[in-house]
């Protein structure tokens, strides 16, 4: 190998177990409310799907695939179901936990966090 | 430089090994700097893979013929973007594509969602690793880019001609782009069924990761579609060749899984069936990786018999295992929740639209095998025509495409019959429509009048859904209609996306119905002046061209073609101008013949219309050049055996050329005959359309819904206001 | 019908439909299918009449065009058993002495004719020829 090349290769390698090991130096164990946090994350998706299923259940309604009488059955049934997901997540403490340390919204980058 | 690229793949095969542990370790020892440990490791995949993609990438631009793999698929003729597309033509350099996409789509998804799902990532990522070592594995162990010669040769092979075309620059970088993110929802589903955590979180990432595949792996299927049609010389856009099928198998379990997923999410039904759908198509995806360059199968695609065959197999067995092993030990995680409320629900059709894609999916996979079934079963190898293909795909699509119009009708849960009925009145009567006007044109082919009219009635259903939609929205909020559509769809995305998907879909298999049903073809021998007529059209062979192609200062081909004239009641409509071109080898003693003995292309000519295609392709008879070919030979080989070492290249190079220059005079001063291949095919371009319609609707589909600010609301009002609050702010 | 009954109707009306799509689909596979075979095996086996699908290489020096029509040589892939072919219609662009080739057809007197355009030829991945020597 010519030594520019063994050279790229060393360097590499330094960069690869930099990258890979930083984390390592900072050990931290999950935090014991990790376990709810991540609860927490999952109801929130599950409220954000009923949502959705809500809303679309009124699109089925405006455009005609249901009965004005139907669809107040069903969208009553699902607000129901949307509202013990929010007492779930009451449960959790939701509010307080996401007020306190603010998590980046679901599905966004949080670059100035760090993490990576 | 090799030595570099070598280290690379060893290195990242190693740093891939570290990355399971590690990540596994951190999943179980809920350490989460070794998950993060884990997850950088796959960026290092990535940097690593990319360093030897660009060594070899420079290898190929500056053809460096050190390189075994650049002298064998790659010269200084060859133009530079095709220089950089041989790397991937190579089997070594195919797989080292695949590695770099798998690293970097994974590095994407995993940085994405590295603070999402944190029990399931950790295995995703394990699990993704273990794809990379694998193929980590096979160029370090097997298949390396990166072989090199003592003694280079002065210049290479050059890229086979039949490649040298915009689809070969984009084909495998689709495809592969597909197969590599078909791997990702593969392993979010095994870490979620690992921690048991088959949820709502999962549903909506899965979802979009397989989305995304789908887009990818659709756009790579048509590329190779699109090339065979406008590159090879039989002129049609589908064979069933069993690469070509392999490609279209996880594409097809991947449309079903985005259907009955939807189910998974409002009813909690259909988890099993769901985990293996997805499980079967990340498996499917490597299937077809597998197929391409196995050679178990005769297929166009040959890459060859290659000792991959092997480890391949092993791999998906272990993947097949290990799937089946993790769907069966987590059943209770994959227990319904509820049952399918009433057959005249949306998801009913989606579930028989499930029912239809698996089966489709298994009769394409049984016949594309079937020589090896049959060989398994009776001895002999059998083999198998596309009629037998068709004879199954064609009523199975048609069904498809009936059903993808039906379920925008209908309601989720439990639609209102009366209601259906009334919706379906319009949609029905387009499709009534359709068949009686064009029944008298088309009787003869019933399955393709039955297309049309099923196409038809998509259309209205669309079309139809749109209206009342854009109605909808302007019943609420006074907008104009033009922007009534465009907040209509933004806010309805994964609906009114998957509408257009299926409108695009409905007008892609319109034109592959009317193209292949009432296709004209003919293979006419014709001299300068003649006409031949077909489909109402009259095509002459108006003169023949000949033209010598250089490049670099080097020939790069002869090109001896015809220009053809259409004329439609007498009214000149077009001019095709095809051609073939030969690419010459090396031959020594017979320097001007070795032009005839090399590689041969059909240039294809194409008049691409709304109403139909008018597809070309020559094949001259260059035998009546043999005599002046052989005069010309010996008059060079005695000039060069007369002048020894004191050959000087560049006269002999001049000398040849101007030989050459001459025989194409010859030609096309006194043109034999040259028998041409003449299609007509209607709508072929309602293809192209239906499928850019298709990824549109896609990409609508796929773009991230903004997200609604996280309503925090310490409020004390009622739940149920606070639901209606919530609602009316997203 | 109480729903645990209808349920049950349901996946038996399912898998008897599943049942008869695979019989068809065996049925007509072994039905509509040809015999793969080399040149060695044609040429002991071959039945007139029936057809056959041949893969082999192109043997050298045995290409001849006359018009529209192609007479060659398929030979085994490792071994010298060949037999001629006689086809009209299109030629793959890749189709050269040497290359492996498949094609369907049926014995015809001493002669094997092969189908119209069933002649492929496979996409080799090396492609073997050099351009000129640098000037």
């Amino acid at each position: 190998m010519d030594p520019l090349a063994l050279v790229a290769v060393v360097v590499l390698f330094v960069l690869v177990i930099a990258l890979v090991a930083l984390p390592l130096r900072s050990g931290t164990a999950e935090a014991a409310d990790e376990r709810e946090r991540r609860d927490i994350e999952a109801l929130e998706e599950a409220k954000r799907a009923k949502y959705a299923e809500i809303r679309e259940l009124e699109m089925d309604f405006r455009t005609g695939k249901l009965t004005e009488d139907e669809f107040r059955i069903q969208d009553r049934a699902r607000r129901a179901e949307a509202v013990e997901l929010l007492r779930r997540l009451d449960a959790l403490g939701a509010s307080q936990v996401l007020a306190a340390g603010p998590g980046p919204p679901v599905g966004a980058p949080d670059a100035s966090r760090g993490e990576a | 430089m090799e030595g570099l690229g070598r280290a690379c793949l060893v290195l990242a095969l190693l740093v891939a090994l570290y990355g399971v542990g590690a990540s596994v370790y951190g999943a179980r020892a809920r350490r989460r700097e070794w998950v993060a440990s884990g997850r950088r490791a796959v960026y290092a995949v990535f940097a690593l893979a990319a360093v030897a993609f660009g060594v070899l990438e420079y290898a190929f631009l500056t053809s460096d013929f050190s390189f075994t793999v650049v002298a064998t698929h790659s010269s200084t003729t060859t133009p530079w973007y095709y220089q950089a597309a041989a790397a991937w033509s190579s089997q070594e350099g195919s797989l080292l594509l695949w590695l770099l996409l798998l690293s970097m789509w994974s590095s994407l998804v995993l940085f994405i969602t590295r603070r999402r799902m944190r029990d399931v990532t950790p295995y995703a990522t394990a699990c993704l690793l273990v794809f990379a070592g694998f193929f980590a594995a096979l160029l370090v162990f097997s298949a390396s880019p990166f072989a090199v010669t003592a003694t280079p040769v002065a210049e290479g092979t050059g890229l086979q001609p039949l490649l040298r075309n915009p689809g070969m620059l984009a084909h495998p970088v689709f495809l592969y782009s597909g197969y590599t993110l078909f791997t990702i929802p593969f392993a979010f589903a095994v870490g979620a069924l690992i921690v048991r955590r088959v949820d709502a979180e999962w549903i909506a990432a899965t979802r979009r990761f397989a989305l995304a595949a789908w887009l990818f792996l659709g756009i790579g299927v048509l590329l190779g579609s699109r090339w065979s049609y406008t590159e090879l010389g039989w002129g049609g856009y589908w064979a069933w060749d069993p690469v070509e099928n392999a490609s279209l198998l996880p594409w097809l379990t991947g449309t079903a899984f985005l259907h009955s997923v939807m189910i998974q999410e409002r009813r909690g039904m259909l988890k099993v069936w769901n985990a293996s759908l997805i499980l079967g198509t990340g498996i499917l995806a490597i299937l077809g990786t597998f197929l391409v360059r196995s050679g178990i199968l005769d297929s166009i695609h040959a890459f060859g018999a290659s000792t991959l065959g092997v480890p391949f197999v092993v791999f998906i067995g272990v993947l097949i295992l290990g799937s089946a092993y993790l769907v069966v030990s987590r059943q209770d995680a994959l227990r319904a929740e509820h049952r399918l409320d009433s057959l005249l629900s949306r998801e009913a059709v989606f579930l028989f639209n499930n029912i239809v894609l698996v089966a489709l999916t298994f009769v394409i996979l049984f016949l594309t095998f079937f020589p090896l079934i049959a060989e398994a079963l009776t001895g002999t190898k059998r083999a198998i025509g596309p009629p037998v293909f068709d004879k199954f795909a064609v009523p199975l699509t048609l069904v498809l495409v009936l059903l993808s119009g039906i379920g925008p009708v209908i309601a989720w849960r439990k639609a209102n019959a009366e209601n259906v009925r009334r919706n379906f009145r319009l949609p029905i009567a387009a499709g009534v429509v359709a068949l009686l006007a064009l029944a008298p044109f088309t009787y003869e082919k019933p399955l393709a009048l039955l297309m049309f009219a099923a196409g038809a009635f998509v259309l209205g259903t669309i079309g139809q859904e749109f209206w009342r939609g854009v109605g909808a929205r302007r019943a609420m909020t006074s907008e104009s209609a033009p922007v009534a559509l465009v907040s209509l769809v933004g806010r309805n995305r994964r609906r009114y996306g998957g509408y257009t998907i299926h409108a695009g879909m409905a007008l892609l298999f319109v034109g592959v119905a009317a193209s292949s049903a009432f296709q004209d073809a003919t293979d006419e021998r014709l001299s300068p002046g003649q006409t031949v007529s077909i489909s109402g059209y009259d095509v002459t062979y108006e003169r023949p061209t000949g033209e010598l192609l250089v490049r670099n200062g080097r020939l790069e081909r002869l090109e001896f073609g015809a220009v053809l004239v259409v004329r439609k009641d007498g009214e000149r409509v077009g001019t095709l101008r095809p051609n073939r071109g030969y690419y010459p080898t090396n031959t020594p003693n017979a320097p001007i013949r070795a032009a005839f003995e090399g590689e041969a292309t059909s240039e294809v000519a194409l008049d691409a219309g709304l109403r139909q295609d008018i597809w070309t392709a020559v094949s001259p008879e260059l035998a009546v050049l043999d005599t002046e070919i052989r005069n010309r030979d010996s008059v060079l080989v005695a000039a060069a055996q007369k002048a020894g070492t004191n050959l000087d290249p560049v006269r002999f190079a001049q000398l040849r050329r101007v030989y050459f220059e001459q025989i194409l005079k010859r030609y096309t001063d006194n043109p034999p005959p040259a028998t041409f291949r003449l299609i007509v095919s209607p709508m072929v371009t309602w293809i192209w359309l239906g499928a850019i319609l298709t990824f549109f609707g896609g990409l609508i589909a796929l773009w991230p819904a903004a997200r609604g600010d996280r309503a925090v609301s310490r409020a004390t009002a009622g739940y149920a206001s606070r639901v209606a609050r919530e609602l009316g702010r997203a | 019908m109480d729903p645990s009954r209808k349920r049950k109707t349901r996946l038996v009306v399912a898998l008897a439909a599943a049942v008869l799509l695979a019989a068809a689909l065996v049925y007509t596979s072994f039905n509509t299918s040809s015999e793969a075979v080399d040149p060695g095996r044609l040429m002991a086996s071959a039945v007139v009449g029936r057809s056959y699908e041949l893969t082999g290489k192109v043997a050298n020096d045995s290409v001849s065009r006359s018009g529209r029509t192609m007479e060659f040589r398929v030979r085994d892939r490792e071994g010298a058993a060949s037999v001629p072919v006689r086809y009209t219609g299109a030629v793959p662009d890749p189709f050269r002495e040497g290359r492996e080739v498949i094609i369907t057809v049926r014995k015809e007197g001493a002669v094997f004719v092969g189908e119209k355009d069933s002649l492929v030829t496979k996409c080799p991945s090396k492609y073997e020829t050099a351009g000129e020597t640098p000037s």
